[in-house]
């Protein structure tokens, strides 16, 4: 699809959506938000650029196979769990630190972030694989 | 000990490497594992003589009971001995055998694998820990059966192997679940004392049909006997291994191990015993009628662990002596044996018996080895294998009960015994040489050294029976549950045992003679074995293959709304069933709070889940369809679930997405199903559609269980320092959940990824 209005509105959408994915994923846990729902606007970003530009520019600019990101996404969540395997706690319990410097008062930082981004990658993966197969099928 | 169990695995991961570093000294280094563990046991051997069992216990997940607790008591020392010193000449042996093949290495892995898997076996003293290592020797077992992977015929006969002794192992894990139920305890340790209460339970009798089941598939017991000769495809020193001294008498272990938890019954004495000797005879039968090597000595093997079992059925303490006594007899001489067996097919290049003869002056080391184990095998004096054939006649002519039938088999296979040890280790060896493949020549020092130290061993047990005295002590008083002294000795006077050893003495030498008969009978008669227990298993195996083949054809149509339906009528169905009898639905709605723009949304949904099921283009269906989702995705927001709301509504962006990339793909638009089939699924839909309603009313309005939110909000903050409390269950309460989902999810995709990538005539694939 060439269409000039689509393409320069990507442009602009493109960073914006995925900087709305990021955030959808930080503040997930606190407010409305989430790994999954991050990895649904990520991919949703994609798929605007496969519509605007066609697959190729999609894939270069996502750098990785999504097949890959699948494999990632899975590895990082399984891996969150792990930690807490390494103390002697169940598999997957959160293990949490707080940072008292962060600018704009104390953050809690723990794994289930990281899970979380596991399971933003594995959706962006999924999601990417089939839409990419989609508009490559000829 | 868990040590010693687990350095053979990690050796085994390291040994291909090692091989890679050095093809020629590596079975010199590997064989020190399981010599320096050989070493351990026997250091081990006082205090375990002494009647107190070394134990390590370790939890592993103490939830289901299962641990990592290994218990060394005599028997299971008798077995380590076994495995690790045999082990480490089966070693040095296969790294002369295997000489030259480059996948030498992958052997070693997998045959320490093996050894730190039996040595699992026989030392674990928890039935789920003893159950993973039994079935881990199936497996090790298999790829050593099936290592010559490019011949058919092996691969058959590992798969065979594989699929009885794995389904009995199935068995054997019911039969203990079933005990550890009854006794209340998953430590052998532990049920080794509630014999009597175990006994009595009504589920004592499927438990033990279920336990034996496990133990004759591994030990090769008739009718299951029929996978071992087969296994003879694997490379010789496999087979002595496995096949002859340790593996196949993981079931003996297991019964011997057992007797004092379910044996003492004659629900136990009379299949075992029975059971035990029919293997005995038709084993010896069969082995008589065999010419080549292997196969030979695989049914010798079968008629062996038959009279093994015998002896465990029928339970005295002179039977069960004799069964400990035996069964390192039996090692020692079936091992050097197989050994032999594989140096003359290495130097020889033949394994018919009818074509070799006069070895002995071109292999003098292999011959004075192979004539020392046939004699243990015929029960001659002063070797060990004729102490142990005196205190099988003398349990058995001790039996409790159909004493003359059962000295009368023992005799029979004891006579074979004379015969098939003459044809495998004398007759090789003796007479006028024949020209054979190869030129015959003394094998190497790591082909004869196996047999040789087995056999020395074997004649140093005869003569001097007294060191080994206390550890077979031991060893018998484990499996009886009471002490009991052993007496061993080559000579105690003109008794009738002695007169009962020389008739089975002379009744080989009979055999041996009418031998020549008894091949002429086996061609007019052999196809007769085509009804045998091997036939039966090749008539499941194709039965299986039908019903496969049936089930796929009816449930696997390949279209999409056949699945669709099955799956939907399938959960209907299971969750309907559920839903009736867990008290059906209240009907009593209520709609009260309902606010009048969120019944306008409802039936906005209705109507663009009408115009979707109507519409007569795909991009309106699909257009529809975005309305119900959003319209869904409203309802939620003003229902408080902004989560929920936010996912259905990116969900919906994107499904549409594909929905458009797909939409060019498919064919014009045409209605393709009949009436009927339209009503069927209109019908079926509206009954799910009933249900997931009927599911939401039960929930909310039954309240019949505690609701576990309260709990999921008041913690949320302290435990998981979250304040989106859906969230925090996703990715914290119930992370475990989330990752199994985004598990399915990849495969899924995965899966989509391959079916538009790899359909058929596409050429290429990318």
């Amino acid at each position: 699809m060439s269409s000039l209005i689509l393409r320069t509105a990507t442009r602009f959408v493109f960073p914006l959506l995925l900087l709305f994915s990021v955030f959808l994923l930080v503040r997930g846990h606190n407010e409305p938000g989430g790994g999954f729902a991050g990895g649904l606007v990520a991919s949703a970003a994609f798929s605007l650029v496969v519509i605007a530009y066609g697959t190729d520019v999609a894939r270069k600019s996502l750098r990785a196979r999504p097949v890959s990101l699948i494999g990632a996404g899975l590895l990082v969540a399984a891996g969150s769990g792990l930690w807490a395997l390494l103390r002697g706690e169940p598999f997957l319990t959160g293990q949490w630190t707080t940072i008292e410097r962060f600018p704009g008062g104390p953050a809690d930082l723990g794994t289930p972030l990281l899970f979380d981004i596991g399971v933003l990658l594995t959706v962006l993966g999924v999601v990417l694989n089939i839409v990419f197969s989609f508009a490559e099928e000829e | 000990m868990l040590i010693a169990v687990l350095s053979g695995f990690v050796l085994a991961a390291f040994a291909p490497w090692i091989h890679r570093l050095s093809p020629r000294a590596s079975a010199w280094l590997l064989a020190l594992l399981p010599l320096g563990l050989t070493g351990y046991f026997l250091g081990q051997a006082g205090a375990v003589a002494g009647g107190e069992p070394v134990r390590t216990f370790l939890p592993w997940v103490p939830s289901l009971g299962v641990n990592l607790s290994f218990s060394l008591d005599g028997l299971s020392l008798l077995f380590s001995l076994l495995i690790t010193g045999v082990g480490a000449l089966v070693v040095v042996y296969a790294g002369g055998y295997l000489e030259g093949n480059p996948q030498a290495g992958r052997f070693h892995a997998y045959i320490l694998a093996f050894m730190a898997s039996m040595l699992g076996v026989v030392l674990a003293d928890n039935l789920l820990l003893l159950f993973v290592f039994w079935e881990l020797t199936s497996v090790t077992s298999y790829l050593l059966i099936g290592f010559d992977h490019d011949r058919d015929k092996a691969r058959k006969a590992a798969l065979q192997a594989l699929l009885v002794t794995g389904g009995g192992g199935l068995a054997l894990l019911a039969g203990f679940l079933l005990m550890g139920d009854i006794g209340g305890s998953m430590e052998i340790s532990g049920l080794s004392h509630r014999g009597e209460a175990l006994r009595a339970s009504p589920l004592y009798v499927p438990a033990l049909l279920l336990v034996l089941l496990g133990a004759f598939t591994k030990s090769a017991q008739f009718p299951f006997h029929f996978w071992l000769p087969n296994a003879m495809e694997a490379p010789t020193p496999a087979s002595a291994y496995l096949h002859a001294a340790t593996m196949v008498k993981a079931g003996i272990y297991l019964l011997a191990r057992l007797n004092p938890v379910l044996g003492d019954d004659p629900a136990w004495h009379v299949p075992v015993t029975v059971v035990g000797a029919a293997t005995m005879l038709a084993g010896a039968w069969l082995a008589l009628q065999q010419t080549y090597l292997k196969r030979l000595l695989a049914y010798s093997t079968v008629s062996a662990l038959g009279a093994l079992t015998m002896m465990l059925g029928i339970g005295t303490g002179p039977a069960i002596t004799a069964a400990i006594v035996f069964l390192p007899a039996h090692a020692l001489y079936k091992g050097s044996l197989f050994l032999v067996a594989g140096a003359v097919d290495h130097a020889a290049g033949e394994r018919d018996v009818a074509r070799l003869s006069g070895l002995a002056r071109k292999m003098p080391v292999t011959a004075v080895a192979a004539v020392t184990a046939a004699a243990s095998m015929a029960g001659l004096p002063p070797l060990t294998g004729f102490l142990a054939k005196e205190n099988l006649l003398g349990a058995v002519s001790a039996a409790p009960a159909f004493r003359i039938a059962a000295t009368v088999a023992v005799l029979l296979a004891g006579a074979a015994y004379v015969a098939i040890a003459y044809v495998v280790g004398v007759r090789p060896f003796a007479g006028a040489p024949r020209p054979t493949r190869i030129e015959p020549h003394e094998a190497p020092a790591a082909l004869w050294i196996g047999p040789a130290l087995l056999g020395i061993l074997g004649l140093f047990g005869g003569i001097l029976p007294g060191p080994f005295v206390p550890v077979l002590s031991a060893a018998v008083s484990a499996v009886l549950g009471w002490d009991y002294e052993v007496y061993l000795a080559l000579w105690h006077g003109f008794d009738p045992m002695l007169i009962l050893s020389a008739a089975a003495v002379a009744g080989g030498v009979g055999l041996c003679a009418a031998r020549g008969r008894l091949l002429s009978l086996r061609a007019r008669w052999g196809h007769l074995g085509a009804l045998g227990p091997s036939s039966w298993y090749d008539a499941g195996m194709k039965q299986l293959t039908y019903l496969a083949r049936t089930q796929t054809r009816l449930l696997q149509s390949g279209y999409l709304r056949t699945y669709l339906l099955t799956i939907v009528v399938a959960t209907l169905a299971a969750a309907g069933f559920a839903l009736l009898r867990g008290g059906g639905v209240p009907f009593a709605a209520p709609l009260s709070g309902a606010r009048f723009y969120e019944l306008c949304l409802a039936g906005l949904v209705l109507v663009a889940a009408g115009a979707t099921v109507r519409s007569r283009s795909r991009l309106a269906a699909v257009a529809s369809l975005g309305v119900v989702g959003y319209g869904i995705a409203l309802i939620f927001i003003l229902r408080g679930a902004p989560d929920l709301a936010m996912t259905q509504f990116i969900i919906e962006t994107v499904t549409v997405v594909l929905f458009v990339l797909a939409l060019h793909h498919l064919p014009p638009y045409s209605r393709i199903s009949s009436r009927g089939s339209r009503a069927r699924d209109a019908f079926v839909a509206l009954l799910a559609g009933c249900l997931m309603a009927g599911f939401v009313l039960a929930t909310t309005a039954g309240k019949r269980l505690p609701s576990i939110s309260g709990y999921f909000a008041e913690t949320s903050v302290p435990l998981a320092h979250g304040r989106n409390v859906v969230n925090v269950i996703l990715v914290d309460f119930r992370g475990l959940d989330t990752l199994g989902e985004i598990t399915v999810l990849a495969v899924a995709g995965i899966g989509a990824y391959a079916l538009l990538k790899l359909r058929p005539g596409k050429g290429k694939t990318p």
